[in-house]
């Protein structure tokens, strides 16, 4: 049988390793190579990096720290952050990288989703869908860089995507960012069921039991989480850390 | 020495870095009058005749067939590669290298997610376990792919996973060997069968 995929999903900041909070307040967490290594020792099933400022900056993706962590990095890697050209993308799969993660360049341009899934192939790619609720509490897909939602909703975007190109679908919710309540199931499910593709859900675990939720009421192929991969306690004191194969084992049977 | 073949497909890189960290010598060779090593791994991400007529232009087929088929130097294909090892594929119109009698075929069970991607249980199913030899109880390795090997002989397949039913994720052939995982990206697991692999 398949396993589900639990990935740690590390943001990249001025160098370091960060947790955020509803996409605000960056906070250090530590050395993103030394947190290569401790994954890499804990056996993590695959590993998702994003610089949270190229995009932003109109920076192009750092090719040396790529290069950095694709060397440490003996697992699935998947990196998203400021990509926008077919060479970049070429760089990057070269050096070791697995997967990339388009996100600002696939919402201003689904074009470029087509483009990079002919010279690539479709399981290279991930397209990342930042979703947050509007006023009227409605999901609508968030623009990271105008740091506001779109009018596009979430599940015809999604379509949109995998008939681009998209192998997979990264579904990170903004309002529950670094929040610890819990995934909202019902917006992954929806979405899940209107593609063929793998779906990975992000945003709001607060501990294991909530990847096992996500899992059983959404039906998604992956579960990401950032705070609880790499705080623990009360105090979110930084520790990095993953669950054994044991007890994702006992988890998930 | 392994030469691992650049074919302009593939994650070279990873193959390369986890041999360096069991320490094992590799370089990477782009030149098909330079195969002279002693095993060969033959990597590859992408499509059947992509794959296929980069081998054909750039001379690698018969350059191959005289080290793999002449010569017997154990050959190694991951995922791509191991599919290019077979004789033909549903991906694609090229015959394929025909080293392993068989063909590619798409994942196409109803309600299966393609590509099949994630951790999957190899299980061993020859009594010679070769690159799987293992003392875990379970072996766990990274897969993406949408298409699989179906193998006309049963006595070639090493390993079995179920994805909507069990398919071909290892098989060998005297020094023939191809798997569907991604050993360069399975950590310990991966490590074993590249340690297996360079000790034969």
């Amino acid at each position: 049988m398949l396993k589900t995929r639990i990935i740690p999903c590390l943001l990249l900041h001025e160098g370091g390793l960060v947790k955020t909070e509803k996409f605000k307040n960056p906070k250090y967490v530590g050395d993103p190579i030394n947190a290569v290594r401790i994954y890499n020792e804990k056996e993590v099933d695959e590993l998702i990096f994003l610089d949270i400022d190229a995009s932003r900056k109109g920076e192009e993706p750092n090719l040396s720290t790529i290069e950095d962590l694709a060397t440490e990095c003996f697992m699935p890697f998947a990196y998203g952050g400021g990509i926008t050209t077919l060479q970049q993308i070429q760089r990057i799969l070269k050096i070791g990288v697995e997967k990339v993660i388009l996100n600002h360049s696939a919402l201003k341009n689904p074009d470029f989703v087509k483009e990079v899934a002919k010279h690539f192939g479709s399981s290279t790619i991930i397209v990342a869908v930042d979703i947050k609720k509007d006023l009227w509490g409605n999901y609508k897909v968030y623009d990271h860089v105008k740091k506001k939602t779109t009018g596009i909703a979430p599940s015809e975007y999604a379509m949109k995507m995998c008939e681009a190109g998209a192998g997979e679908l990264f579904i990170n919710n903004v309002d529950r960012d670094g929040t610890y309540t819990g995934f909202d199931s019902q917006i992954l499910e929806s979405i899940n069921k209107m593609v063929s593709v793998p779906v990975i859900a992000c945003g709001g675990a607060s501990g294991v039991s909530d990847l096992k939720e996500v899992v059983t009421k959404a039906n998604v192929s992956g579960v990401a989480a950032g705070s609880i991969f790499v705080y623990q306690g009360p105090h979110r004191a930084v520790l990095i850390s993953y669950p054994s194969q044991d007890e994702l084992q006992q988890l998930f049977s | 020495m392994i030469q691992i073949i650049n074919y302009g497909l593939g994650n070279l890189g990873s193959v390369q870095n986890m041999l360096k960290r069991i320490n094992v010598t590799s370089t990477i060779v782009k030149n098909p009058r330079d195969l002279r090593a002693e095993k060969i791994i033959l990597p590859g991400v992408g499509s059947f005749d992509t794959g296929m007529s980069n081998l054909l232009n750039e001379g690698w087929v018969e350059a191959l067939n005289e080290k793999v088929i002449k010569e017997k130097v154990p050959t190694l294909g991951i995922c791509l590669g191991m599919q290019l090892m077979t004789d033909r594929s549903e991906e694609g119109q090229l015959g394929g290298l025909g080293w392993i009698e068989g063909e590619v075929v798409r994942f196409s069970a109803t309600g299966l997610k393609s590509p099949h991607m994630g951790w999957n249980i190899v299980r061993p199913v020859s009594h010679d376990a070769s690159i799987l030899r293992s003392d875990k109880p379970e072996l766990r390795f990274y897969f993406v792919h949408s298409y699989f090997v179906k193998v006309n002989n049963e006595s070639d397949q090493l390993g079995v996973t179920n994805y909507g039913g069990e398919f071909t994720s290892a098989f060998r052939r005297e020094n023939v060997f191809g798997v569907q995982f991604h050993p360069e990206k399975s950590h310990k697991f991966g490590m074993m069968v590249f340690k297996n692999f360079a000790s034969l």
